[in-house]
């Protein structure tokens, strides 16, 4: 069972966290311990800052943070620069993830691999390595290996370039992974395939943070706990009979509760 | 897997404190003739290597033609620069030495200032599979692997020893791609060049290996001005390379070159630029001009293709082109230019089509960085002789950072109805998403830049020689540096 004794460390610690985009105040103050071996999910309506608080600790230069402290494996997360944070095993799944015209996805990852093991004292992977490793991770997560040998994301379909993130967290084996709406726009096949990937990632080393607006996904990973985000708050916190819960009562429900002030 | 050399190792610069990587002097006497062009100077030149009089009568008409465009340089590009002083330059420097007639009696002190461009010049293991010419300021110093392509009946050497021991075929090909009269910079090269490459591939022969010419500029205050000429016979294949750097200097230097390809009926030519020149300081100070007329001329069923990385010098103006003569040729460009800090490059092609089911293939890749300025300009050309003509152009811009500008200028004259065009053009930044999306991946913002404008001229690299892709990759890397990060 996960390691969410009291007396241990949590692996991310997040106190009291606001964040803003440009003048508008998105996140409004966030505390959520996760400790290794947990799996998270966080849910809400559009607009509730669920995505603004994964990209927040990812060191997306698109918000600000206004105030707070994050700890990742006891480190101080919010100054870190972004690659920093990734080279210490920190992974954003992104909603949207981005085309590289011509950047080989092979080359791509591997950039990755290294610079994840140079921060840890090691030395780059050799090419024989890696190209092993990437194949057993093509089969694992039962992507086309001809998406591949192409560009990053070039001219992939939305499914693809989702499973190709679930692909790139095999690959780089993090230590906490953000999953930003990973399941959204995906039809039910592919969802069971990116479900069993990022189950595949679990361990009692590893943590994970589902960011995602729909209960379905939870079919397939069932998380230790489960958060509602409301207005830039977690409102509700609890085990997985609170998505089901969701998924009955609609957020409409949230909405009533926190404007009743439950 | 080759290691670099038109990159290559560190040198400290001489005058500069530039990041330029082989911006070193070598330390040689010189035989200069004095500064100014006039036509003793000419003569001189012609003297100095001995030529007969046909090529003396050659480069004083074009010196002639020379004078009586009044120091007019085209104006049409879109780069700036003051005017040049022409009387204030070196036309004639050489190492002093005799020239060698072997590679072992190569001055000890050039071969080790090309060993530290990374060009060895003994023949071995390293270079493979690669002939070398190396060219310093106005002569050639060495050519290796003579032997081996002389079985093949191919020559290749510095065309002052082509108009010695080949004068039939200089005679007969010189000029004829691009004449005296062609422009401003070819004339003045026509009247003053001084070395360069020759290249002859007989009928039916496959070259066997790389033809590599290397140009160093050493002298201070010089001019380089050299010619090349590549004669392909019916049915041969040559793929040619060359490279170049010059020393980190205050002043600007002239590079005013001239390359001529003859493609004969069924030939193939392929003719790949690494061009690597000093390209001034971060403020602008010092850097070669780079000036230069290349044109080949593609035969019935021949094919020529031109793939150029331009990374240095302060200005770069070129156009290397392809007159589609005989029916069936085909012409290719293909084209990495990137301009840092204040660099400027106004640089494309010409497609003349005059055969029938010609056809040209354009692709260009413009990066512009720091406050550098990159312009594509090409023209593609169909004559009324041209039925079923195709070309396709596709003129792609990057843009690093907000200071730095680049502009398309496509000309297109189509006299024949039966022509297929096609004209593809985009221009794109890195996106702080992209660099966000490597970076959440572990790579800096200065890999992650480098990763991207790779993959942005990955199709072109693809059409350099193998070991040289991978050179050209490192050569974009070293001349993005300060720009990104």
């Amino acid at each position: 069972m996960p390691a969410s004794e009291k007396n241990a460390t949590p692996m991310l610690s997040i106190k009291g966290l606001t964040a803003s985009a440009g003048d508008l105040e998105i996140l409004k103050g966030i505390d959520l311990d996760v400790f290794a071996g947990e799996v998270h999910a966080i849910m809400g309506p559009n607009g509730s800052g669920k995505s603004t608080l994964a990209n927040v600790l990812a060191g997306r230069p698109d918000y600000t943070v206004t105030g707070g402290e994050v700890l990742f494996q006891g480190v101080s997360l919010l100054e870190l620069e972004p690659e920093i944070r990734a080279r210490m095993g920190l992974f954003l799944a992104f909603q949207y993830p981005l085309e590289l015209p011509g950047v080989r996805a092979w080359q791509f990852l591997k950039a990755g691999v290294d610079a994840r093991r140079i921060h840890n004292g090691e030395e780059e992977m050799s090419a024989r390595e890696f190209d092993q490793m990437l194949k057993a991770k093509i089969v694992e997560v039962q992507i086309d290996p001809d998406l591949i040998k192409r560009a990053v994301n070039e001219g992939f379909s939305g499914g693809e370039k989702k499973r190709n993130e679930v692909l790139q967290m095999a690959v780089l084996q993090p230590k906490l992974a953000l999953l930003d709406e990973t399941d959204s726009g995906l039809d039910i096949d592919a969802l069971r395939i990116v479900s069993e990937g990022v189950n595949n990632l679990r361990s009692p080393e590893n943590a994970i943070i589902l960011v995602t607006h729909y209960q379905r996904i939870l079919d397939y990973i069932t998380p230790n706990h489960v958060h509602v985000l409301f207005d830039g708050r977690i409102v509700r916190s609890g085990g997985p009979e609170l998505a089901q819960e969701l998924e009955e009562k609609g957020y409409d429900w949230i909405k009533d509760t926190v404007d009743a002030g439950v | 897997m080759t290691t670099s050399r038109v990159i290559s190792r560190n040198a400290t610069s001489s005058e500069l404190d530039a990041d330029y990587k082989w911006g070193f002097t070598i330390d040689i006497e010189s035989d200069l003739a004095p500064k100014g062009l006039n036509e003793d100077i000419v003569r001189l030149i012609s003297a100095k290597k001995e030529e007969p009089e046909w090529l003396l009568e050659w480069r004083l008409n074009a010196f002639r033609h020379w004078l009586k465009l009044k120091f007019q340089a085209p104006k049409w590009a879109n780069v700036e620069y003051p005017p040049i002083d022409y009387q204030d330059i070196y036309y004639y420097a050489a190492p002093k030495s005799d020239a060698p007639k072997s590679l072992d009696e190569v001055n000890p002190e050039i071969l080790e200032a090309f060993e530290k461009l990374g060009i060895p010049l003994q023949e071995r293991e390293r270079l493979a599979g690669v002939a070398v010419d190396a060219v310093l300021d106005s002569v050639s110093v060495a050519t290796t692997y003579k032997a081996t392509l002389e079985k093949q009946g191919v020559i290749f050497c510095p065309i002052s020893e082509a108009v010695r021991t080949h004068p039939e075929l200089v005679q007969k090909y010189l000029g004829s791609v691009v004449p005296y009269s062609d422009n401003f910079y070819a004339t003045l090269n026509s009247a003053v060049f001084s070395d360069g490459s020759f290249v002859y591939i007989p009928k039916g022969v496959r070259c066997p290996i790389e033809l590599m010419t290397y140009f160093r500029i050493n002298q201070a205050d010089s001019g380089q001005f050299e010619r090349t000429l590549i004669i392909a016979e019916e049915g041969s294949y040559v793929s040619y390379l060359e490279g170049c750097t010059a020393p980190a200097r205050k002043t600007h230097q002239l590079h005013a070159a001239v390359v001529e390809l003859v493609a004969l009926d069924n030939s193939e030519i392929k003719y790949s630029t690494l061009q690597n020149w000093f390209p001034g300081d971060k403020d602008g100070k010092g850097g070669v001009y780079n000036f230069v007329t290349k044109r080949g001329i593609a035969h019935k069923n021949a094919k020529i293709s031109w793939t150029q990385v331009e990374t240095g010098s302060a200005i770069t103006w070129k156009y290397p082109s392809v007159i589609l003569d005989g029916d069936n040729s085909v012409g290719e460009f293909y084209s990495v230019a990137l301009v840092n800090n204040h660099q400027q490059a106004d640089t494309g092609t010409k497609m003349i089509h005059k055969g029938k089911n010609t056809r040209s293939t354009i692709v260009a890749k413009g990066i512009s960085a720091g406050q550098g300025n990159a312009t594509y300009r090409g023209l593609v050309k169909v004559l009324p002789s041209a039925n079923g003509a195709k070309n396709f152009t596709q003129c792609d811009s990057l843009l690093v950072g907000d200071k730095c500008g680049a502009h398309t200028v496509p000309y297109i004259e189509v006299k024949n109805p039966t022509a297929q065009m096609e004209h593809e053009a985009s221009t794109s930044k890195v996106s702080d998403d992209q660099l966000f999306y490597c970076q959440q991946r572990g790579m800096s913002v200065e890999d992650a830049h480098f990763m991207i404008i790779n993959g942005f001229c990955r199709g072109i690299f693809q059409e350099l020689p193998f070991e040289f892709a991978m050179e050209a990759s490192q050569l974009l890397k070293v001349s993005l540096e300060g720009a990104v990060g």
